[in-house]
Parts: structure tokens; C-alpha cells; sequence
């Protein structure tokens, strides 16, 4: 596959949150305000950053990726069937009775899924193993990870963060999609998490804080991760909870709620508006 | 073989003894190296060794992350952490995705001994039996113990094992006719008046009651149940059908454990009398291995005891 770029990245990114949307509408259940937030990043990942193949999703010298904020499974089921692991039709099928396309994502089942999480704090820990299994084997696979920031008050990802310094795997680079807002409410209010950047560089991370919707940005950062030796690398993502749909934007009842059929129409037109401008039609 | 030795020492030494021949082996340990006996194995491969601090649920979920890349982790603390602060994590992030790590729950039951409640843990069988897919062991002696290891490295899939802290008798290596397989008990001793059903180190304890019964004219048959779930249910239905009374013996509280399985299937398939020997409801208590073992009368006379009210309860 030929990597995406700028424009490029834009049109997948959208595409990607028009099928998750219309899952999330479909199964009348779901997490779109997360899902919407870290698609940019994820579409980056997929469409350029990591090293895989659809065609053979347990290929031992791939990239890893860890959805953490597990509940954002309509993001990562979109991006990886848009990528080519499986239909799109399959995206469908999220949280269906019929299906395996579970509400939160199932290694054992859904193609291109490297861990299964839902449970908030677990899936960093898992990355470090991953990434530890890398520097012990010698191979030479990257691994990666999407956090929330509500996730990050969890302790287990504190004592990841501490673990994978210790190892200085310089092979990892975790994000945090800081929308700033969870199922209560602000997460200033909730359990306040800043100054984020400055709590992982006292774990020893590389930091680096960008804008989360800026494909420019988010490819520079990758390519700083990789290049820092001796330290994992923390992508501070800022971002807006619900991005690109404009009555989920900034909205934090939108973090676990399905769209009824209005508001669906309304999302669909302007994705498919902002598609249209993107593609020049 | 004979003499003593405890079951995280065998275990200990089985890790450095198969890891040549195992070299996906990796071993966590979360600040207890020392005392869950993996030293030994840190010190001979230290590149497959990883200190996770005092921090079990990460070093769970690094478990869980570096099988899904095809190594075999077995993570080491104590019981109680093990199965209880990493509970969640054992569960979501080992036993549902089924990967294939062992858990090992050192210094199990309450024979931990002077540092009381908090560090004794009779309750691991259960939290640990109730999650779909999970292998439970509790090898009963250091010769049984090894060949769990080397058994367990072969096995596929999620598993948690058990070890005790104190020096115990190893009997297995003078049963004739012993073999170890992973859920298949392991007869030691047969009777027709009531069956025995242990397991970890009150096998050896079970033994002995059966001495004492012996000289009281009944025939005891001494089972040790090594593999918890699954339950071997050919070996305890046909105990049931021989014997009429079975007592079940454990290191754990008699809720949830190998007594709470025995008794799920014989009450549904042919209920038997069964009494349960174990914990009674209660948390455990400071004192040396041997006083605390006995203020919860997990002793030979005791289990003789329940071994003689299980026959009574006969029809």
C-alpha cells in the first residue's frame, strides 16, 4: 500500500468516521465521541506509520497497535476494515448478537485486532510486553498505543509508564487522546490528569504535544518517536471529543450514546459534505 | 527421592532446570524473587528475567502482551496478589483473549505462617476456578511440582499455579505406578470406606490420616487432585460409586475451592456424602507455619475426623 499523506489521510479519516458513526447508529449502542477524536491519529497509523499486512494479520514481524481506550472499537473496526482486513459490511455488525464485532475489541475474533482491551488502564501494559518481547527476541517491530485521558487515571498505566523507562523501549510509542472530557463530565473535574506532559517526563518519557487533528503534526511526531533512542515516546494528542460531527464536538454526553435516526442523517450529511469538499467534487 | 522440600523451591529449580529445553520461558517477578524462588532463574538467565516491581497488575498485562508475541511468560508474586489484586487483569487481559501464560501464585493457603491474614491467601481457587478457560494446579510435592512445570510449558492457554512456602514431604516419587498428567488425579492409595480428595500439601497430610484411620479398621482411598479445573469428574465419580463418601482436604477456604467442584458434581451427577476440609470462612492469622496450620485444624486428625463423620453420613 502507498502511504497517505495530508489530503489523502483527510478523505480516510472522514471515510472512517462515517462507517464508525453509522455502526455506532446501526447497533443503536456505542462510544462515537471517543471514536471520533482519536480517528485522525489511528487513520495515521494505519494509512502510514505502521508496518502490516491485511492479508496476514498474525505476520510475527509486524507492527503492534493497542487500542487502550478499548470503547473506541467503532474507530479501530472502521480504520482496519477500510485498510483491507476485512468488508466494510463487517463494521456493521458491531455489538450484534450475530457477530463477533464486539462492543469492545476481540483479539481472538476481528482480523488486525493485536489485544484485546475494554477494560481502561490494562492495554498499556500489554504494549510494554509487546514491546519488551521485541527488545528480548531482536526483532525489530515497533509497537503503539492509543490511550484516553479519563483512562490515564487508572494506576496501571502509571505503572506501565514507569516499567517501560526501565527497559528504555525506545521501540514503543503510546499516544494520549486528551478530548478532555469523560463520562461525568470534564476530566479537569472528574480526576484532573495535567500537566500531562510534564507526569510522563517525570516517568521518563519522551514527550511530545500536538495538535491531535493536524496529519502534519502527528507524522512528525511519529517520525521523532522513532528516531528518540533509550526512552519510550508519549504523543500528547489535544483533541476534540466527537470531532467532525458538529453536535457531538466538545460535547461529553456523546461518550457512550448512539445517534437516533435525525441526528444520524445530520452526522452523514456533513461527513459526506466534508468528503465531497475534500475529493473537489 | 524422599526427604522435604517446598514446592516454590522445586519450582525454582524447575525453571532453571528446563530452560535450555524451553526457550520461550520468560519469568516476571513482581520484588519477591527471593521469595517466590525465582533468584535462581534470574541469576542463570538474566536476559529472560524480568523484575516488574512491586506493581502486579502491570506485570500481568506485560505477560499478556508478550505471549500475544509468542513467548511464555510465568508471572510469579504471592497467591493472595496474584489472584486477587491482578484478578481483573488475569481475567480481561490473560484468561479472554486465552493466551497462553502461567500464573503463579506463590506462598498459597495459610501455612505462609508469622505474616498473617494479609499475605495468606485461601482463596485463589475459587477466583481463579471461576474464570472460563483457566487451567487450575496445586501440585501437592516437590517431585509433582517439576513435572507441573515441565507439563504446564507444554500446555497451551491460561493457567494458574500454585505453591506452598513450607518444607514438605515428597511422597509421589515412591507411589509406584505414579504419573503426572495435567487434569488427571493421581491415586495414591486405594480403600473402599471412604475416598480422600486433596490437594497441594495436605496430600501428604491426607496420607497420614489414612494411617490413622488404618488403625482404626477403615479403608481410606487417598486421591490427589493436583489438577483443580478441570476437574478430573471420571476419577471423583468413580470414587463416589466405590467408596459412597468422599472428604475433600484443601488449603483454602472450603467455599468455591476443590470441595465447592467435588461437591458441583457429585450433587448433580451421584450425591454422595461429602465433607469438606479446608478454611472455614475466616481469614487467617499470625503464627508459625505449624501453629497456624493447626489452629485451623488443618492436621491428619482432623481430616480423620472428617473422614469418619463422611461415613456416618452414608445411607
Amino acid at each position: 500500500m502507498e502511504k497517505l499523506y495530508g489530503k489523502d489521510l483527510a478523505i480516510m479519516a472522514t471515510k472512517a468516521r462515517l462507517l464508525a458513526v453509522s455502526a455506532v447508529h446501526n447497533a443503536s449502542s456505542g462510544h462515537p465521541g471517543g471514536s471520533m477524536s482519536c480517528m485522525d491519529a489511528l487513520t495515521t497509523l494505519y494509512f502510514n506509520e505502521l508496518n502490516i499486512d491485511p492479508a496476514n494479520p498474525t505476520w510475527e514481524d509486524r507492527d503492534r497497535f493497542v487500542l487502550s481506550k478499548g470503547h473506541c472499537a467503532p474507530a479501530l473496526y472502521s480504520v482496519l476494515a477500510l485498510r483491507g482486513f476485512y468488508p466494510q459490511e463487517k463494521v456493521m455488525e458491531l455489538r450484534s448478537i450475530k457477530s463477533h464485532m464486539s462492543g469492545h475489541p476481540d483479539m481472538r475474533h476481528v482480523p488486525g485486532v493485536d489485544m484485546s482491551t475494554g477494560s481502561l488502564g490494562q492495554g498499556l501494559s500489554a504494549a510494554v510486553g509487546m514491546a519488551l518481547a521485541a527488545k528480548t527476541t531482536g526483532k525489530t517491530y515497533r509497537t503503539y498505543a492509543i490511550c484516553g485521558d479519563g483512562e490515564i487515571a487508572e494506576g496501571q498505566i502509571w505503572e506501565a509508564a514507569m516499567a517501560a523507562a526501565k527497559w528504555k523501549l525506545d521501540n514503543l510509542c503510546a499516544f494520549v487522546d486528551v478530548n478532555g472530557l469523560q463520562i461525568d463530565g470534564r476530566t479537569a473535574d472528574v480526576m484532573p490528569s495535567e500537566p500531562l506532559d510534564k507526569k510522563f517526563e517525570a516517568f521518563n518519557w519522551h514527550v511530545i504535544k500536538i495538535d491531535g487533528h493536524d496529519y502534519d503534526a502527528i507524522l512528525n511526531a511519529l517520525k521523532e518517536a522513532r528516531e528518540t533512542k533509550g526512552q519510550p515516546t508519549m504523543i500528547i494528542l489535544c483533541t476534540t471529543k466527537g470531532k467532525g460531527i458538529s453536535f457531538m464536538e466538545g460535547q461529553a454526553g456523546w461518550h457512550g450514546k448512539a445517534p437516533n435516526d435525525e441526528q444520524y442523517a445530520q452526522a452523514k450529511a456533513e461527513l459526506e459534505a466534508r468528503l465531497n469538499e475534500l475529493e473537489g467534487k | 527421592m524422599a526427604g522435604k522440600i517446598a514446592t516454590r523451591a522445586a519450582y525454582g529449580e524447575a525453571l532453571v532446570e528446563l530452560a535450555e529445553k524451553y526457550p520461550k520461558l520468560v519469568v516476571l517477578d513482581a520484588d519477591l524473587a527471593n521469595a517466590t524462588m525465582t533468584k535462581g532463574f534470574a541469576a542463570a538467565y538474566p536476559d529472560r528475567f524480568f523484575d516488574c516491581g512491586i506493581a502486579e497488575c502491570n506485570m500481568t498485562g506485560i505477560a499478556a502482551g508478550m505471549s500475544t508475541c509468542g513467548l511464555k511468560p510465568f508471572t510469579d508474586t504471592f497467591a493472595i496478589f496474584a489472584s486477587g489484586r491482578a484478578y481483573e487483569q488475569v481475567r480481561n487481559s490473560i484468561a479472554y483473549p486465552h493466551l497462553n501464560v502461567t500464573v503463579v501464585g506463590s506462598h498459597g493457603g495459610v501455612s505462609v505462617g508469622e505474616d498473617g491474614a494479609t499475605h495468606q491467601c485461601t482463596e485463589d481457587f475459587a477466583l481463579m476456578r471461576e474464570i472460563p478457560g483457566m487451567l487450575v494446579c496445586c501440585p501437592c510435592d516437590g517431585n509433582e511440582m517439576k513435572l507441573a512445570v515441565e507439563a504446564l510449558l507444554n500446555y497451551e492457554g491460561p493457567a494458574y499455579l500454585r505453591l506452598a512456602r513450607p518444607a514438605t514431604e515428597i511422597i509421589t516419587d515412591e507411589i509406584e505406578g505414579y504419573k503426572f498428567e495435567l487434569g488427571k488425579a493421581a491415586t495414591l492409595a486405594d480403600g473402599k470406606d471412604v475416598a480422600i480428595i486433596a490437594t497441594g500439601i495436605m496430600v501428604p497430610i491426607a496420607m497420614q490420616a489414612r494411617e490413622i484411620l488404618a488403625a482404626d479398621g477403615i479403608s481410606a482411598r487417598v486421591i490427589d487432585m493436583h489438577t483443580i479445573k478441570p476437574l478430573d469428574n471420571e476419577t471423583v465419580l468413580k470414587a463416589a460409586k466405590d467408596c459412597g463418601a468422599i472428604v475433600t482436604s484443601e488449603e483454602h477456604s472450603v467455599i468455591g475451592g476443590l470441595g465447592g467442584a467435588v461437591c458441583e458434581l457429585l450433587s448433580e451427577q451421584n450425591p454422595v456424602p461429602v465433607v469438606r476440609h479446608g478454611v472455614n470462612d475466616d481469614f487467617g492469622r499470625s503464627g508459625t507455619a505449624n501453629a497456624v496450620m493447626e489452629y485451623y485444624g488443618l492436621t491428619a486428625e482432623v481430616l480423620a475426623d472428617k473422614a469418619r463423620k463422611a461415613i456416618s453420613l452414608k445411607k
